[in-house]
């Protein structure tokens, strides 16, 4: 994999954010995000918490209205209809079972309301039960539950409906890291069976990466940037794209002449390096970042970043050296497990391939949403 | 359910609740405070002046030109509405301070004993609120009277050689205020040690702490809030107490609630009766307001 | 646990509980005088049957505090839902004036209850004790129903809407459901408060309606004697039942709900 085809939404316009912002008094949660995903899309907003993903998850299960913008599914205006009436379910990051109500009961809840002959809703229920294998339980009540089993009936409930968009809120947050790693793959699967499209939120960029057909990553209320997990990682938009998805040295230094979609140079304190600027780091002359991967910087003998060994990690499959520059910047690089490891203090040079480094703005992104 | 419905739904509930409070809790002390302003009469109302509804601005100006704070001087003249206050005051923090003393090693033992007795503690603790105080109270007269249960065991003992004067006393008083008040101290005082980390207990031990220093440094500051909240909730209907004076108390133990009750009954003097009312309202609202005051100091150090 | 806090516990619990017990076991005293046993006997539980005025005086309780504390658990439900929400304009005054009447004295709320009254000209009677109660009581119960709310997540309120359910919906199928616990122990207490008082029954009370605290009261005042120890042992009985009962039940419902109680 060396180089990603720049993402590009596959826009059929099944569910559309025009410019969609929300305010609370004076603090903007979400600044004028548009978004355009496509039926069956497995897509994931990431980014920290209070960067307004969550704000903008409720904004489409209708929980908050937005201030301004639009939000359009199959064509429909959502503005002014109730939760209740929009054909999105959402699994809350609490799970929100009711504790009152069975396993049978919670999952039947939505039907109920939708008024199903009762025996169909038994037999959807038993359905969804099946589908997330949770047959057995269907008389226990949530408090009897583990944490991966209440997640389960959470996810059946919020299915049972057949939304057309299904929102997860952190969906695997309150599961122990082992626990996740397993249901990642068993959400992924299920979203590939059933071809609903699905939004879940995420802090978490790994989780993002395992099930995500896409991404889009906030910061601060912005959308800041869309695309694969691959586009994503090996050509990010900004300095904070690239140091929230996967480890990163940033070298700070002075853009040369170029633009977008070509190697460009930047004038280091380790001298002039060359990198790829994939969305326009800035005009000539502009501070820049050039963003150097671990895996991607390798010892060579003609390698253009001299420097000294300071420690090697032993990691399992590979090995992470600390490289210490005359000119300051500590570089990390991975080298693969098994061959020689250099003694800390030995002299070494590493190098990279201009085109498996970006080139980032210095600063954070301006406006808008480089797609 | 549509618009306008809802709308009701949201208005109509809280005019209703708000409204009944207005109208029976609210309203009442504007009147208690014109009654306490005006002159007692011998007529149905028995006082004056009257609202003349037929006159109307004029009489509202009538009943304004007619209040006065006649009863209040009374208040302050008389030694007997001086002397209650006192007694009340008294009762209520000596009561009040006897509760802590009495209650917080209760609360303490409550908090310390295993989990799975704790909600059976609380429940022995909270059966006598639900027990009606009028007979929690009568109760102790059989024990503390001249040929009560406690003078027959003292006598019976040879601790003593005649009969104690008890009932009728303020130690009585004081006896039937511990007794009907101890759950509202201790429950607050649990509640508040219940939620003590024991963790920390073991912090101050280990970094140095005795038992003694440990209690005093870590347990007693943080059960704090747990003991204004018991005291608060002792001291205010302590002061405005009647049932208790009444039936353990003597001549000597006159309380603000047996005075405003025989002005009222005995007497009936509504305006004097008001006007006690009105001074009761005053000494309670000072702790209360203190209280509300250091609460709002207390969140805005810990958000 | 340490032998001194033992102590203290067993101390604790003989002084609240010693002089029930002793009323309790002298209600069954053959003897007329109150300190002294002369053997086992139930005569002064067949007295209080007798007693015509006692009877009546009951029937007068009953009806009142079925009456206030009905009307108490609508309004203080009421008023539960309006302070827990997020936005409530003059919140400071009207939180005030729900909580001010369970610490305000009895003889104050009393007074001010029955000037009222008078000033607007209602005879006092059933229906003026009902109304003061109520007013008293519908404290107590949105403490209770408020602290059962606001322990609710949102979550739930929002995953019910999410499914499909209108307002009123996630009212009656969630919002209902997990406060009724609340509910019903608000209006126990709000039964109980009624039926025990004195004070305020006595001041808003007219002929013809006499409670049974101020029936007792009136006797109480002129000394100690087998047939009060009588009553106040069914009261205390009858008390003991009812909390005893709320409180399997509470347990019952709380674990199912997944709550503690």
């Amino acid at each position: 994999m060396t180089t990603a085809s720049p993402a590009s939404p596959p826009a059929t316009g099944h569910l559309r954010f025009e410019r969609v912002a929300k305010r609370f008094g004076a603090v903007t949660a979400v600044a004028e995000v548009s978004l355009d995903l496509a039926a069956g899309e497995f897509f994931c907003l990431l980014g920290p918490s209070g960067c307004g993903k969550s704000t903008l998850l409720r904004m489409l299960a209708g929980f908050e209205e937005p201030s301004a913008g639009r939000i359009l599914l199959d064509g429909q205006d959502l503005a002014g209809t109730p939760p209740h009436r929009r054909p999105v379910n959402m699994m809350f990051q609490s799970y929100a079972l009711f504790p009152h109500m069975s396993v049978a009961g919670n999952v039947a809840y939505g039907l109920r309301q939708a008024g199903m002959p009762a025996a169909e809703r038994d037999a959807r229920v038993a359905e969804m039960l099946r589908l997330v294998r949770m047959e057995e339980y269907a008389g226990r009540r949530p408090d009897r539950l583990s944490g991966g089993q209440r997640q389960r009936v959470a996810l059946a409930r919020a299915l049972a409906r057949r939304p057309r968009v299904l929102l997860l809120d952190e969906p695997l947050g309150a599961l122990d890291r082992s626990l996740r790693e397993a249901t990642q793959g068993e959400l992924r699967a299920l979203q590939r069976r059933l071809g609903t499209t699905f939004v879940v939120v995420t802090h978490d960029p790994a989780e993002a990466m395992t099930l995500a057909d896409r991404i889009g990553v906030m910061e601060g209320g912005r959308l800041v940037q869309v695309g694969r997990a691959d586009a994503l990682y090996e050509r990010p938009a900004s300095r904070f794209v690239a140091g929230l998805l996967g480890d990163a040295t940033l070298i700070p230094g002075t853009l040369g002449a170029g633009g977008a979609g070509e190697r460009r140079a930047l004038d280091t304190a380790l001298g002039r390096l060359e990198g790829f600027d994939a969305h326009g780091a800035g005009p000539e002359g502009a501070p820049g970042l050039l963003v150097l991967r671990p895996e991607r910087l390798a010892p060579r003998p003609d390698g253009e970043l001299p420097g000294t060994v300071l420690d090697a990690t032993y990691l399992g499959d590979r090995v992470m050296l600390r490289v210490a520059t005359a000119a300051g910047p500590v570089l990390r690089a991975a080298v693969p497990a098994g061959g020689a490891v250099p003694e800390p203090g030995a002299a070494l040079r590493l190098g990279y391939a201009p085109e498996a480094a970006a080139l980032v703005p210095e600063g954070p992104v301006s406006a808008g949403a480089p797609a | 359910m549509t618009a306008l419905a809802e709308r009701l739904r949201q208005v109509a509930g809280p005019v209703l609740a708000f409204g009944w409070l207005a109208a029976f809790f609210g309203l009442p002390f504007a009147i208690v405070l014109k009654i306490s302003l005006s002159d007692p009469a011998t007529a149905l109302p028995p006082y004056t002046p009257v609202l003349d509804w037929e006159a109307g601005i004029a009489g509202w100006a009538n009943l304004l030109a007619a209040l006065d704070f006649e009863n209040y001087r009374t208040l302050v003249r008389d030694p007997l509405y001086l002397d209650a206050a006192l007694t009340s005051l008294a009762v209520a923090a000596g009561g009040t301070a006897l509760l802590a003393v009495i209650g917080y090693p209760i609360a303490y033992a409550m908090a310390r004993a295993a989990r799975r007795w704790q909600p059976l503690l609380v429940a022995l603790m909270v059966v006598p609120f639900w027990t009606s105080f009028l007979i929690r109270v009568y109760a102790w007269i059989a024990i503390l009277k001249g040929d009560g249960f406690l003078n027959r065991a003292l006598l019976a003992l040879g601790l003593i050689d005649q009969p104690l004067a008890i009932l009728n006393s303020p130690a009585a008083v004081m006896v039937g205020v511990v007794y009907a008040y101890l759950p509202f101290m201790v429950l607050p005082l649990y509640a508040a040690l219940e939620r003590l980390d024991r963790g920390l207990i073991e912090a101050a031990r280990d970094l140095g702490a005795s038992r003694l220093g440990a209690f005093l440094s870590i347990t007693l500051p943080l059960s704090l809030p747990g003991l204004v909240a018991g005291a608060l909730l002792c001291f205010i209907p302590i002061v405005g107490e009647f049932i208790i004076p009444d039936l353990l108390g003597g001549a000597d133990t006159l309380m603000l609630g047996r005075v405003l009750w025989s002005e009222f009954f005995s007497n009936r003097d509504w305006p004097l009766a008001s006007a006690v009312a009105m001074a009761m309202l005053l000494l309670v609202a000072l702790p209360v307001v203190l209280f509300r005051e250091a609460e709002a100091r207390r969140l805005e150090r810990e958000p | 646990m340490h032998p001194l806090a033992r102590i203290a516990l067993a101390l604790g619990l003989a002084f609240l509980y010693g002089p029930i017990l002793l009323l309790v076991v002298y209600s069954f005293n053959e003897s007329r005088l109150v300190t002294v046993w002369g053997g086992f006997s139930t005569r002064w539980y067949a007295a209080l049957l007798a007693d015509s005025a006692l009877v009546a005086a009951t029937t007068v309780t009953l009806k009142v505090a079925l009456a206030s504390a009905s009307l108490a658990t609508v309004l203080g439900t009421l008023a539960a839902f309006a302070l827990d929400r997020r936005r409530l304009p003059g919140r400071p005054l009207l939180s005030g004036l729900v909580y001010a009447p369970m610490v305000m004295p009895e003889v104050i709320t009393g007074l001010s209850l029955l000037l009222l009254f008078v000033g607007l000209g209602i005879d006092r009677g059933l229906v003026t004790i009902v109304i003061a109660h109520a007013t008293f009581t519908l404290s107590f119960v949105a403490v209770v129903v408020q602290a059962r709310l606001r322990s609710i997540d949102r979550s739930l309120l929002e995953a019910a809407a999410d499914l499909g359910a209108p307002p009123e919906q996630v009212f009656f199928t969630v919002t209902l459901p997990l406060i009724a616990p609340a509910v019903i122990a608000g209006f126990l207490l709000a039964f109980t408060l009624s039926m025990d008082d004195l004070v305020i029954a006595s001041f808003v009370s007219g002929p013809g309606a006499t409670t049974l605290p101020m029936r007792l009261y009136s006797q109480v005042r002129l000394g100690v004697t087998p047939e009060i120890n009588a009553i106040s042992t069914l009261l205390i009985a009858a008390v003991s039942l009812g909390v005893l009962a709320a409180s399997l039940i509470a347990a019952r419902r709380g674990r199912a709900a997944g709550v503690p109680v």
